[in-house]
C-alpha cells in the first residue's frame, strides 16, 4: 500500500494540506457558485473529504469535515456569511452533508484498519513459512556432518581392533571434512544473521581484487580439483576500496555455488574490469544455466532449485547479494550466449589514483 | 632444569591460557605429541599467576576468556613478559586481532585452526625470539637481503628497488613469518601521522610484489591477512 506514505507525515502538516485543499475547492466554488448551484458545491467538498479520509489519519480528517461543513454553511448557504441557514430543506442538508462526512471518515479508516491486519497476518504467516524452511534446511544441513563426527568417532572408539588403518584413516578425513562443511554452514548463519540484525559495518580499505580472486580459487583447489577454473588477472585494475572480507565472501559462495551445481568438467570463468567508479566482477561457467523462469528467485533467502541433490541451506547466493547491496552495488544473474551461468558483481567503489615510477 | 634458550625449539614449555575444556585438550595433546611441556591455565587469573611462578617459552592465549579479558591478561604480561604471546581468537574478529597485535602479540591464530597452522606459527614464534639476528645477510626463500649493502637479490639477481621499497622488503624480511599490521608498517617506514595512508602502503606492495613474486597475483612472500595487515613468508 503505497498510500500509507501519507499517515507517516506529521499530523500538523496533514492537517494543514486537508484544510488548504478545502479552500482550494471552496475559493472557486465561491466565484462560481451562481453558476453551478450552492448544493453543487456541498458534493465538492464531500469529495476533497473523501479523497483526505483516504489519505490522512482520522483526527485531521474528522476536524477538516467539521471545518469543511461551516465553510459551506457559512459562505455558501443564503443568507451568506452567517451560520444561519434560511430554508428547512437547506439545513436538512447541512445535518446530510456533517453525517456523510464522518460516516465517510469512519469507514474509510476502519477498512484501513482490517487491511493493516490482514496484511500484519499474512507477515507472520510469512515469517512462520520462512523459520520452518530454515528449521528443514538446518536440521538437515547441520545434522547430516553432527551425525558424520558422532557416528566416526563412535566407530573409531568401538572398532578399534576390528578397522584397518586405512578405514581408520577414512574416517578421521570424514570427521574433518564434516568439520569444514559445519563451519561453513555456521559462518553462512553468522553472516545471514549480520545482514538481518542490521549490524554490518562496512570496512572499506584499499584491495587488490586480482589479488583476491586468485586466492580464492587457491583455497577452493581442493574441492574444484574436478572443474576447469580459468581466470586471467586484469593488470590494468586499480585498487578500489571495498570491504575484502565481504567481497571475499560473496565471490566464495557464488564460485561454490558453481562447483556445486555444475557437472564436473565443467570450466569456471573469473573476469574482473573497471567501470569508472565501479569495480565489475563476472563469474560464469558453461554448464547448464539456471532455468529461465527460477532465475528471478535465486537470490530469494533459503532459496533452493527444485530437484537439487546437492545440500546447502539456500543461504549463499542471498548472502553474497546482501553483502553486494551493503556496497550499494547490483548482482545479477543471466544464462549467457552459451547456455552456462553468468554472475555479475557491480560494486561501486573509489578507485585508487596513485601511480609509482618503477 | 636446564638452559632453555640453547634448546631447539622443541621440547620448549608452552602455557595455555583458554577457558574451553575440549581446546585446551586439544593443544595439549597436540604440543605434547610434538615434544612441546604444556602447561594448562583456565582463567586469565590462573594464566597470569602460572606465567609469573613459572615463566614459559611461549604462550597461547584465548581472547573470550570469562573472568579477565584476554586484552587485558596480554597488556599486564606484557609488562614483563617479553617471549611470544599468540593470541587465539573467533573468526572474523580483525579489530580483536588488530589491537592484540598493536599491543604487543607476537602473532594470532582464528578459530578453528588448522593444528599445522599452529604448529608452524609456534616454530616461526620461537625462532625468533630464541636467535637475536646479527648475520647481516637474510635469506628467506629465492630472496636474499643483504642490510649491510642495503641490496635485495632473488635467484642471485639484484632486484632494483626505490629507498621507500627496500626500507618496506627490509622491515618484512627482518620481521619474516610475523604479521604485521598495516599501522605498524605505516608507522616503521612513514612514521607518525601517515597512519591513514593506507592506500600508499597498498601500492607500495603491490608494486613490490611485481619485483619479488614468480607471480604477483598469487604472492608467495607478501601475504595479505584480510583486515590485519601483511605477513612475509
Amino acid at each position: 500500500m503505497k498510500l500509507s506514505r501519507f499517515r507517516k507525515v506529521h499530523i500538523g502538516l496533514q492537517l494543514t494540506i486537508s484544510l488548504a485543499l478545502i479552500a482550494v475547492i471552496a475559493v472557486p466554488s465561491y466565484f462560481m457558485s451562481d453558476l453551478i448551484g450552492y448544493r453543487v458545491v456541498a458534493l465538492l467538498l464531500l469529495f476533497g473529504v473523501s479523497v483526505l479520509a483516504m489519505l490522512f489519519e482520522i483526527i485531521p480528517v474528522l476536524i477538516t469535515a467539521v471545518v469543511s461543513a461551516f465553510v459551506w454553511n457559512f459562505f455558501f448557504i443564503p443568507p451568506i456569511f452567517t451560520l444561519h441557514i434560511g430554508q428547512t430543506e437547506d439545513a436538512l442538508m447541512a445535518l446530510m452533508y456533517i453525517a456523510v462526512a464522518l460516516i465517510n471518515v469512519v469507514l474509510t479508516t476502519k477498512i484501513r484498519q482490517f487491511e493493516k491486519g490482514a496484511s500484519e497476518k499474512e507477515e507472520k504467516e510469512k515469517a512462520i513459512k520462512l523459520y520452518n524452511t530454515l528449521l528443514n534446511s538446518l536440521s538437515h544441513e547441520l545434522r547430516t556432518p553432527i551425525a558424520t563426527v558422532i557416528g566416526a568417532a563412535d566407530t573409531i572408539r568401538e572398532n578399534d581392533d576390528k578397522l584397518t588403518d586405512k578405514q581408520k584413516r577414512e574416517l578421521i578425513t570424514e570427521i574433518g571434512i564434516a568439520g569444514g562443511r559445519l563451519n561453513r554452514q555456521v559462518e553462512n548463519l553468522l553472516n545471514m544473521s549480520r545482514l538481518e540484525s542490521g549490524t554490518l559495518m562496512l570496512k572499506r580499505d584499499w584491495c587488490d581484487v586480482n589479488e583476491l580472486i586468485y586466492s580464492i580459487i587457491e583455497d577452493n583447489r581442493s574441492i574444484s580439483q574436478h572443474h576447469q577454473v580459468a581466470f586471467i588477472p586484469n593488470e590494468k585494475l586499480p585498487l578500489f576500496r571495498l570491504d575484502r572480507g565481504l567481497l571475499e565472501q560473496v565471490i566464495q559462495n557464488i564460485f561454490h555455488n558453481a562447483i556445486q551445481h555444475t557437472s564436473p568438467d565443467t570450466t569456471i570463468q573469473f573476469k574482473a574490469v573497471q567501470d569508472g567508479d565501479s569495480c565489475i566482477i563476472e563469474i560464469s561457467d558453461n554448464g547448464k544455466g539456471f532455468p529461465e523462469d527460477e532465475i528471478k528467485n535465486v537470490f530469494e533467502k533459503f532459496y533452493r532449485l527444485p530437484q537439487t541433490a546437492t545440500g546447502g541451506t539456500g543461504l549463499g547466493l542471498s548472502i553474497a547479494k546482501g553483502y553486494v547491496t551493503a556496497h550499494g552495488g547490483t548482482i545479477r544473474l543471466v544464462n549467457g550466449s552459451d547456455g552456462g551461468a553468468k554472475f555479475t558483481i557491480v560494486i561501486p567503489a573509489e578507485a585508487s589514483t596513485i601511480k609509482l615510477q618503477s | 632444569m636446564s638452559t632453555s634458550s640453547s634448546l631447539s625449539t622443541s621440547s620448549a614449555e608452552i602455557l595455555v591460557i583458554d577457558d574451553e575444556p575440549q581446546i585446551r585438550k586439544l593443544l595439549q595433546i597436540t604440543l605434547d605429541s610434538n615434544n612441546y611441556k604444556v602447561n594448562l591455565a583456565a582463567t586469565g587469573k590462573e594464566g597470569l599467576i602460572l606465567a609469573a611462578n613459572h615463566p614459559p617459552a611461549l604462550i597461547l592465549l584465548d581472547i573470550g576468556l570469562p573472568d579477565i579479558s584476554g586484552h587485558e591478561v596480554l597488556k599486564q604480561l606484557r609488562e614483563w613478559f617479553t617471549h611470544p604471546i599468540i593470541i587465539l581468537s573467533v573468526q572474523n574478529s580483525e579489530q580483536d586481532i588488530v589491537t592484540a597485535l598493536d599491543n604487543g602479540a607476537t602473532d594470532y591464530l582464528s578459530k578453528p585452526f588448522r593444528t599445522g597452522e599452529l604448529m608452524a606459527r609456534i616454530r616461526s614464534s620461537l625462532r625468533h625470539s630464541q636467535s637475536d639476528n646479527l648475520s647481516s645477510i637474510i635469506t628467506v626463500g629465492d630472496l636474499q637481503l643483504d642490510i649491510v649493502a642495503r641490496v635485495l637479490r632473488k635467484n642471485g639477481e639484484v632486484v632494483k628497488l626505490t629507498a621507500t621499497e627496500y626500507n618496506l622488503i627490509s622491515l618484512f624480511v627482518r620481521n619474516e613469518g610475523k604479521v604485521l599490521t598495516h599501522q605498524y608498517i605505516l608507522r616503521e617506514i612513514w612514521g607518525v601521522g601517515f597512519q591513514s595512508e593506507t592506500q600508499y602502503l597498498r601500492v607500495f606492495v603491490a608494486q613490490l610484489r611485481k619485483k619479488i613474486e614468480d607471480n604477483h597475483n598469487h604472492p608467495k612472500h607478501i601475504v595479505t591477512e584480510s583486515g590485519v595487515g601483511y605477513r612475509f613468508c
